[in-house]
C-alpha cells in the first residue's frame, strides 16, 4: 500500500492547516502521521496520509485551495509500516557560535558511529547556533567511542556538545 | 537555618553576557569569600539581578567572571513555595536531591530561547557565604531549588541548554505586544 507525503510551506497565518486537513478531508485522505512547526518564521507542514487520491489531482486541490504564498508538494511513497526501533535513545545537545558545518560535522560522527538521527531541531538565535538531536544507538555501538569523538568534534567547532541517554519514565 | 549575610558594600550594575560567550562554558574555579573582589563581585550579582525585570538569580560567567558565586532571590516569583529570600553563596555544590520534574526555564544569557528541563523539586545545596566563608546547608523545593539548580550549572559551565529533555524541548521567547515596543524579560 502507498501513502502520500505531502509538504506545505510557506507564509504563515491563521487557517493554513484547518483548509489543509479540509481538502484531505474531501478526498478521503486518511491523515497520519504529521508535524508542523515554524522555521525562521516560515510554516512548514510535512504529513503522511493514507487513502486512494491521486497525488497530481490532491496536489492540484491543494495548491487551489492555499494561496500563493504557500508552496505544495504531494508525493506519494511506499508505506513503512510501524518498524520497532532497536537500541537506546540518546539526547545530543550543541550550542555555540554559528558557522558553516556544525550540522555537517556533527551529523557524519553521530552517522559513523552507526547512530540513526529520529529528531532533530536547530535554532539560530542571534550568534548562538543550538542543535538538538535524538539519535538511536545500535545495541552494539560504542557509546563511550562516540562521545570521544563528539568532544573532539566539537573542539574543533568551537561548540559545547553533550550526549545523553533519554530518560524514560515507564509508568 | 539561617542565611544571615554580612553585610555587602554597594553593587555596581554590570553587563550580562550572551550565549555563545566562552566564560558561559567554562567551569568556574572556587572563590576566596574573603577576597574583597569576590565581596564586591557578589554585590554587583545582585545589584545587576536587582535592576533586570523577572531576573530570580544570577552567577559570576553571567557578568562575565569565572567563578563559582551567585545569587537567587525568588521570594517574588508565583511558583515559590520555601523562600529564604536573597542567597548568596559561593562555591555551592548539591549535596541532595530528590523528586524531579519539568520545568521551563528562561535564562538572560540565553534571551531568545527557554527549554524544558527536568531537574530536583528537593535539594540540599552545601556552600559558603561571601566575607566570612562561613558554610551554610540550604535545603529547599519548587521553584527555589530549580534556581539555585540553574546558578550552580552556571559555575560548573552549564546552560539549561545542555539539560533540556528532548529534541523539541527549546522554544522561541514569545511577547504579547509589539517586539519592538517590549523587550523580551528573562526568568533568570
Amino acid at each position: 500500500m502507498e501513502s502520500l507525503a505531502i509538504t506545505v510551506v510557506g507564509h504563515d497565518r491563521p487557517g493554513i492547516i484547518a483548509q489543509t486537513a479540509e481538502v484531505l478531508s474531501e478526498y478521503g485522505m486518511n491523515l497520519e502521521d504529521s508535524s508542523m512547526t515554524l522555521l525562521r518564521g516560515h510554516f512548514a507542514m510535512t504529513l503522511i496520509c493514507a487513502g486512494q487520491a491521486e497525488p497530481a489531482m490532491l496536489d492540484a486541490a491543494l495548491t487551489a485551495a492555499l494561496d500563493a504564498s504557500l508552496s505544495v508538494s504531494v508525493l506519494a511513497i511506499p508505506d513503512e509500516g510501524d518498524r520497532p526501533r532497536i537500541g537506546s535513545s540518546y539526547l545530543v545537545t550543541v550550542h555555540g557560535a554559528d558557522r558553516l558545518g556544525i550540522v555537517a560535522r556533527l551529523a557524519s560522527t553521530i552517522a559513523a558511529a552507526g547512530g540513526n538521527i529520529t529528531d532533530l531541531t536547530t535554532r539560530l538565535a542571534g550568534d548562538l547556533y543550538v542543535l538538538l538531536a535524538e539519535v538511536d544507538l545500535p545495541p552494539a555501538a560504542d557509546v563511550s567511542a562516540l562521545q570521544t569523538a563528539l568532544a573532539q568534534a566539537s573542539a574543533e567547532l568551537g561548540v559545547d556538545t553533550t550526549l545523553r541517554p533519554v530518560e524514560n519514565d515507564e509508568l | 537555618m539561617s542565611l544571615s549575610r554580612p553585610t555587602l558594600p554597594v553593587g555596581r550594575v554590570l553587563e550580562v553576557v550572551r550565549a555563545p560567550h566562552p566564560v558561559l562554558s567554562a567551569p568556574g574555579p572556587a572563590v576566596d569569600p574573603a577576597d574583597p573582589r569576590v565581596i564586591q563581585l557578589c554585590a554587583d550579582l545582585v545589584a545587576t539581578m536587582r535592576v533586570s525585570p523577572g531576573c530570580v538569580g544570577l552567577a559570576a560567567p553571567q557578568v562575565g567572571v569565572a567563578g563559582q558565586a551567585f545569587c537567587v532571590d525568588v521570594s517574588s516569583h508565583p511558583k515559590t513555595r520555601t523562600s529564604h529570600g536573597l542567597i548568596v553563596l559561593l562555591n555551592a555544590e548539591v549535596i541532595e536531591a530528590s523528586q524531579q520534574g519539568k520545568g521551563r526555564e528562561g535564562c538572560m544569557s540565553v534571551p531568545d530561547l527557554t527549554g524544558d528541563v527536568k531537574r530536583a523539586g528537593r535539594i540540599t545545596v552545601r556552600g559558603q557565604l561571601p566575607g566570612t566563608g562561613e558554610p551554610v546547608v540550604v535545603s529547599t523545593d519548587a521553584f527555589e531549588a530549580r534556581a539555585l539548580q540553574h546558578e550552580i550549572d552556571h559555575c560548573a559551565g552549564l546552560l539549561f541548554l545542555d539539560r533540556v529533555s528532548g529534541a523539541h524541548a527549546i522554544y522561541s521567547r514569545k511577547v504579547y505586544l509589539d517586539p519592538a515596543a517590549t523587550p523580551p524579560s528573562p526568568g533568570c
